[in-house]
């Protein structure tokens, strides 16, 4: 396993913040219009099953 | 932080998480048929074919709707009305009196256009099941409070685990699963991963299935307070026996609020009117709009307009928490996604309750 130097609580939370902003327009996306604002809403909510997969696939060490 | 406090928070953490899991559980394993409700009740829902009738095919009156329901269930009365979206359809449910509750009530679908009685809606399949199971487990309202209080737990769960994630990252990258460590490594990587990343989602959820447990309270709210003013001339007045035209009460209530259309009509003297109103739940136009009803009340014995208000805050808050909270509003999609989120949601429980178990019996479980 390779040791990283402690980080900042803003590097540890960054990538998160950025998960849940847009697991958020997401939500909110689908309830304003249909159409485009529902793609929009598959988009922000696919980004946090993205990461799942990204991290258990290519982030084992 | 000091380590104190963290310890702390770790103690939060577990301790909410422990008295929820269970329940949470239920709700999530539950909640996953129910995402796909209306694709299920569609498959079993053939006995609700429409007649073949010419496009023009003029519409009979609610009324006559109203006739036809009661007909079917002799000495029961009107209760609600509700409309159905996309087609020629309402849906009218009788009772024996007013204060009747759901088991005693009747729910016929009415073809508009023939004023005929298309079927019935029963509710005793398997989906009905899951869904008292998810809202009450049959224990009523201390049922839903009860699951309620279990959500808000499971928030301060969420909460206290996003802050005992920051020390435990200080040394991991984002998202680094160790693997090649003891199980119990790997399991305590991805249950750090699977929260952080669901975080939101989640949340929302929760929060929103915690709001939708107050639905009973909150309408109980509103009655007191805003149906109560906008009535207030009417208070003593006993539930009138002749009731004047309903389908010219919902017209009276649609000119009062142009670019709306009906979502349902209580009856006078049931939950969601008052003693002597039809109210006519006038919902927007729009996608954005739709949700956000307001009611209009017409005199039921004379049929003129005594008052049309929109909703109080605390309303607009729970009919907004339904969408959000059923994830139904974006397509199948959505509904894809939020199944995938509830799937990871159930490992996230999972895993959890392991790491508590393997912690608590180093040896058993690693051997």
């Amino acid at each position: 396993m390779t040791r990283i130097r402690p980080q900042s609580l803003r590097a540890i939370f960054a990538a998160p913040l950025a998960i849940a902003i847009f697991s958020l327009v997401g939500l909110v996306a689908a309830l304003l219009d249909d159409g485009l604002y529902d793609l929009l809403s598959w988009l922000g909510l696919a980004v946090p099953v993205a990461v799942i997969v990204w991290s258990l696939r290519w982030r084992r060490q | 932080m000091t380590s104190r406090s963290i310890r702390v928070w770790y103690l939060v953490h577990k301790w909410t998480s422990l008295v929820c899991t269970a329940f949470m559980l239920l709700l999530c394993i539950t909640g996953l048929p129910l995402i796909f409700h209306d694709e299920i009740d569609a498959l079993f829902e053939d006995d609700l074919k429409l007649a073949d009738l010419p496009a023009e095919t003029p519409l009979r009156s609610l009324d006559e709707a109203v006739a036809a329901a009661v007909a079917a269930f002799p000495g029961e009365q009107p209760l609600y009305m509700s409309f159905n979206r996309d087609q020629p359809v309402v849906n009218v449910t009788t009772g024996p009196h007013v204060k009747a509750v759901r088991q005693q009530m009747h729910l016929s679908p009415i073809d508009l256009r023939q004023a005929l009685v298309i079927g019935q809606i029963v509710d005793d399949g398997i989906m009905h099941i899951i869904l008292r199971l998810h809202v009450d487990m049959f224990a009523g309202l201390p049922g839903e409070l009860f699951l309620g209080f279990m959500g808000f737990l499971m928030f301060i769960a969420i909460v206290s685990g996003v802050v005992v994630y920051a020390p435990f990252m200080r040394r991991l990258r984002f998202g680094a699963i160790r693997v090649s460590r003891s199980r119990r490594v790997k399991w305590i990587d991805a249950h750090n991963m699977l929260g952080i990343v669901t975080l939101l989602w989640l949340s929302v959820v929760g929060l929103t299935g915690v709001i939708n447990t107050l639905s009973k309270p909150l309408v109980d709210v509103w009655r007191a307070n805003e149906l109560a003013d906008m009535v207030a001339p009417y208070r003593d007045k006993p539930v009138p026996t002749q009731l004047a035209s309903l389908e010219q009460a919902v017209r009276t209530a649609m000119d009062a609020a142009p670019g709306t259309r009906p979502q349902f009509v209580a009856f006078p003297g049931v939950r969601f009117s008052s003693n002597h109103h039809y109210a006519v739940w006038l919902r927007g136009a729009t996608p954005a709009t739709e949700r956000l009803l307001t009611p209009a009340l017409v005199d039921a014995q004379t049929g003129e307009l005594t008052a049309i208000r929109r909703m109080p805050w605390y309303m607009l808050v729970l009919k907004l928490s339904q969408p959000l909270h059923f994830g139904d509003y974006g397509g199948l999609p959505l509904k894809i996604l939020w199944a995938v989120l509830d799937i990871v949601a159930i490992v996230i429980l999972g895993s959890g309750l392991y790491l508590w178990l393997a912690r608590r019996h180093p040896v058993a479980i690693s051997a």
